[in-house]
């Protein structure tokens, strides 16, 4: 047969260009992240958000999205405390707010740049129930009813560790774990609990969150567990 | 042009896929839908968050992954090959008149083509290549713990991009064939009108009818070239 065997260099050259995706692709997509960062931030209509570049991705594992509205939505301490208390959003934003903006790392490997984290440290939530001494850490509770993380209370004391009720500015959407998740700064996303509802403060180590019994690390700190090199946060 | 099919008497017709090439065809047409769908529920957040069960989603979109080569397989080994493996190897090259068309971006007058326009071998190409770099990629994603850590990031990486080329690809594809009802009945039923092939792939109608394409001319083939 004569002629250019074209179909065979482009077979060979997506082949190609695919396996250095694959050996470089992560040193691609963080650079392609940062240079791009100032642009994908400033997105209202959110058309660049179906591009892979520096993109939050909805993760549930539940069958569907669960949602409380602002005026339903109670956060409950509780376990090994002096006194178990409940706080309602207006509750939480009462209380002196920290703001700080930081990456979202996924143990997944994308992450995105410079999210604004506005939201109450889970320390001071936590000295209003009481802390009785002794106490091994925490067991975060999703309304989702199956997401379950852990904390020990050194790690839940940090100051990068927030209830977060809202994202870039805007109230923490549904999708995004409204109206009030976790955020854990240092450590990869899954520690970072969407639609909080319960801090139950254990004497003795707590059964592994939903992650971590799959497999994951308990102490997910972002470059230093799960076998991952990336930057911390 | 549209001919209606009680227009085109049997004699006014020319094969050009037969039975196992069709069923090839929507057999992948079928698997690129559902990876599609899965995929645009693993990766727009909004559909993601409707839909949920990212389990039973992913599940899907990996089965009909790890599918892909099958079909083709079965194609091209079956006793059924014979018209599939001639029109790869027509698929696979570029003659004179297919790099003229390609050097000058499609706007070369006086083309002459072959059974398949150099637009549909790139994309057969494309279609094989992306078949090969998503099924790698994606067997990566999935079976990542035997893999480096960046393999994975760089894997999805170019599984995303390639997936979002992939769907600029097939919209390409769809419009092309919704514009010409006489090249889509190729595939829906088999043959397309002769007056289709001597006008759209003069080089094919003359191998296939030993006439000559040129306007007016009923003899033999002239040389072309």
């Amino acid at each position: 047969m004569e002629g250019t065997p074209v179909g065979r260099r482009v077979v060979l050259g997506m082949m190609g260009t695919g396996l250095a995706g694959i050996l470089f692709g992560s040193k691609a997509s963080d650079l392609l992240e940062r240079a791009l960062a100032p642009i994908t931030s400033r997105d209202g209509t959110g058309f660049l958000s179906l591009f892979p570049v520096g993109r939050f991705r909805i993760y549930t594992v539940t069958g569907r999205l669960h949602s409380r509205s602002d005026a339903d939505y109670r956060l409950n301490i509780g376990g090994f405390v002096d006194t178990p208390v409940t706080f309602t959003l207006d509750d939480l934003k009462a209380m002196p707010p920290v703001r700080m903006t930081k990456d979202f790392q996924c143990v997944t490997g994308w992450r995105v740049h410079d999210v604004k984290w506005t939201g109450v440290r889970l320390a001071d939530v936590l000295d209003q129930a009481g802390v009785k001494q002794g106490a091994w850490g925490v067991r975060l509770l999703s309304f989702d009813g199956s997401y379950t993380e852990t904390l020990t209370l050194d790690q839940a004391r940090r100051n990068d560790v927030i209830v977060a009720y809202e994202m870039e500015g805007k109230p923490v959407s549904a999708a995004h774990g409204g109206p009030v998740r976790l955020y854990v700064a240092p450590m990869y996303g899954y520690k970072s609990i969407k639609w909080l509802e319960t801090v139950e403060v254990s004497e003795t180590p707590a059964r592994a969150g939903y992650w971590e019994v799959r497999g994951y690390d308990t102490d997910a700190w972002i470059g230093k567990s799960n076998g991952r090199d990336d930057r911390p946060v | 042009m549209t001919t209606a099919r009680s227009e085109v008497p049997a004699r006014a017709r020319l094969l050009r896929f037969d039975g196992a090439e069709q069923v090839l065809h929507w057999v992948n047409a079928s698997l690129f839908g559902v990876l599609m769908a899965t995929a645009a529920v693993l990766y727009i957040g909004p559909l993601s968050a409707l839909v949920g069960r990212r389990e039973l989603v992913r599940y899907a979109h990996v089965v009909s992954g790890l599918a892909l080569p099958f079909p083709l397989l079965a194609a091209r080994l079956g006793p059924w090959r014979r018209a599939f493996v001639a029109d790869v190897r027509a698929l696979a090259r570029f003659d004179d008149d297919d790099r003229r068309w390609l050097r000058s971006l499609g706007r070369a007058k006086g083309v002459r083509m072959g059974k398949f326009h150099p637009g549909q071998k790139l994309n057969a190409a494309f279609t094989l290549g992306a078949i090969v770099v998503m099924l790698a990629t994606g067997s990566i994603m999935h079976w990542f713990r035997f893999f480096p850590v960046e393999w994975r990031t760089g894997a999805t990486f170019v599984h995303d991009w390639l997936a979002i080329t992939i769907a600029v690809v097939i919209a390409g594809h769809i419009k092309m064939a919704l514009s010409d009802a006489d090249a889509r009945r190729g595939m829906s039923q088999g043959w397309v009108p002769t007056i289709w092939a001597r006008r759209h792939r003069p080089k094919w109608y003359e191998e296939m009818t030993g006439k000559s394409a040129q306007p007016g001319a009923g003899g033999p083939p002239t040389p072309s070239g």
